[in-house]
C-alpha cells in the first residue's frame, strides 16, 4: 500500500510531468486560458491515460514481445491511442451526452498529446506490473491536471496585467510556467 | 512559390517555433546543451522531408476520410526506422534523447505539414518544405541549447567560454528551459516587428 502512495505522490509532485518530464506541453499552453476548459481537458486526459495504458499494457505483454515485434511498438501503440480515442468519443456520444458535452471537444486534441502516447512507451520501458502501471498513468494524469488548473488560474490574473508587447501572449506564459517549474523543484526532496 | 522560397520561409518567417510555437515538448525537454538540442532537429529534420515525400506521392490515392491516420502510419514508420538507425549507429546519442525520439510521431509540426502543405503541393515542393521547417527547427532547438548551455555550464558545444563555477545551474534544469523559451520568442517577436 505504502509503495504505491510513493508512486502517487511521485508522479504527481516530484516527476511532475509537465514541469519535470516536458510532456504534453501544447496543451498545457493551448487550452490553459481558462479555469473551466483546463479542469475539462485534465479530466480527458485522465480518462483516456487510464484507458489506454491499459490497453497498450496487454498490448505489449501478450501480444508484441510473446511475437518478437517489439520493434513496432511506436506504430501500434499510436495506431492504438487514436483508434481508442475516436471509439471513445463514439461511446460517450451515444450513452453519456453529459460527460460528451463536457470531454467531447477534448478528445480530438488528445490523439496527438504525446503525454498519453509517452506514458504508454514509460510504462512499457521500465516493464511495469498491471495495476502498478494503471495507478502511474492515473496519478501522472492528475498531476497534469493540476498544473493545468494552477496554471489556468494564474493566466487569468495575467490577462490584467500590462506586459511589454513583444511578451505578450505565449512568452510571458512559458516564464510563468518556468517560475511553477521552480517551485515544483522544491518537492524534489520529498 | 519557387523551391527556394519555400525554404527560407520555413527557416524565419514560418518558423515551427518562434512564430507558429509547435512542436514545444521535445523544445523544451531535449535542449538541455547545443548538441543534444542540434541532434534532435537534425532527426526531426529527417522524419520530416521523408514523410512529406511520402505524403505529396500519394496524396491522390488516399481517401479523405482516412487521411489522418494514413498520415500518422507513414510517419510512424519513419519514426521507427530512424530509432533502429539510431539504436544501431548512435547508441550514445539515442539513450541521451530518450523517449523523445518515439515521440516525434506526436510532433504537432510532422501532421501539420502533412495536413497544410504536402496533401496540397508536388513532391519536389513537399521535400522543400520539409527542409525549410526542418532547419528552422534545428536552429531554433540548436540555439536555445546554446544559450541554456552557456548561461548554466559557461560552455558552449563544449568549448568553454567563461570557468563554470560562474554558471547557473537552473538553466539545465526543467525551469530554465521554460525561462530560455520564453525569452527567445520575446527576442523574435521584437526582432520582426520592429
Amino acid at each position: 500500500m505504502l509503495e504505491y502512495l510513493a508512486i502517487i505522490i511521485s508522479a504527481i509532485l516530484v516527476n511532475n510531468i509537465v514541469f519535470a518530464q516536458f510532456l504534453g506541453i501544447c496543451p498545457f499552453i493551448g487550452v490553459s486560458k481558462n479555469l473551466d476548459s483546463a479542469l475539462g481537458m485534465g479530466m480527458a486526459v485522465t480518462f483516456v491515460m487510464a484507458v489506454s495504458t491499459a490497453v497498450t499494457w496487454v498490448l505489449q505483454h501478450y501480444v508484441l514481445e510473446p511475437l518478437g515485434l517489439g520493434y513496432i511498438q511506436t506504430i501500434a501503440f499510436i495506431l492504438v491511442i487514436a483508434v481508442l480515442v475516436q471509439m471513445l468519443e463514439i461511446i460517450m456520444k451515444k450513452s453519456s451526452p453529459g460527460l460528451y458535452a463536457a470531454l467531447g471537444v477534448f478528445l480530438p486534441l488528445i490523439t496527438t498529446n504525446c503525454a498519453v502516447l509517452g506514458v504508454a512507451i514509460i510504462v512499457a520501458q521500465k516493464n511495469f506490473a498491471f495495476l502498478h502501471s494503471i495507478i502511474y498513468a492515473v496519478a501522472t494524469a492528475l498531476g497534469f491536471a493540476m498544473a493545468l488548473a494552477i496554471f489556468a488560474g494564474i493566466r487569468m490574473q495575467l490577462d490584467l496585467v500590462d506586459v511589454p508587447r513583444p511578451m505578450r501572449g505565449v512568452p510571458i506564459a512559458l516564464i510563468t510556467a518556468g517560475i511553477l517549474a521552480m517551485a515544483f523543484m522544491g518537492f524534489s526532496g520529498l | 512559390m519557387t523551391a527556394l522560397q519555400t525554404i527560407k520561409d520555413g527557416l524565419i518567417r514560418r518558423n515551427p517555433t518562434f512564430v507558429l510555437i509547435l512542436g514545444m515538448c521535445p523544445t523544451l525537454g531535449t535542449t538541455s546543451s547545443a548538441l543534444t538540442g542540434m541532434s534532435m532537429g537534425l532527426a526531426t529534420l529527417a522524419v520530416l522531408i521523408c514523410s512529406n515525400m511520402v505524403i505529396s506521392a500519394i496524396k491522390n490515392i488516399v481517401p479523405d476520410q482516412v487521411r489522418i491516420p494514413v498520415f500518422i502510419v507513414v510517419i510512424a514508420s519513419f519514426v521507427t526506422v530512424l530509432q533502429m538507425v539510431m539504436q544501431a549507429w548512435l547508441p550514445a546519442l539515442y539513450s541521451a534523447l530518450g523517449i523523445f525520439i518515439p515521440l516525434i510521431v506526436v510532433n504537432c509540426i510532422l501532421l501539420g505539414r502533412a495536413e497544410a502543405f504536402a496533401s496540397k503541393n508536388n513532391v519536389l515542393l513537399s521535400a522543400c518544405d520539409g527542409i525549410g521547417i526542418g532547419a528552422g527547427f534545428t536552429l531554433a532547438l540548436t540555439a536555445i541549447g546554446a544559450v541554456r548551455e552557456l548561461l548554466g555550464t559557461g560552455a558552449v558545444f563544449g568549448f568553454r567560454i567563461y570557468d563554470s563555477s560562474f554558471g547557473a545551474l537552473l538553466f539545465i534544469l526543467a525551469p530554465g528551459a521554460f525561462i530560455v523559451l520564453g525569452f527567445l520568442i520575446a527576442l523574435f517577436n521584437y526582432i520582426r516587428h520592429a
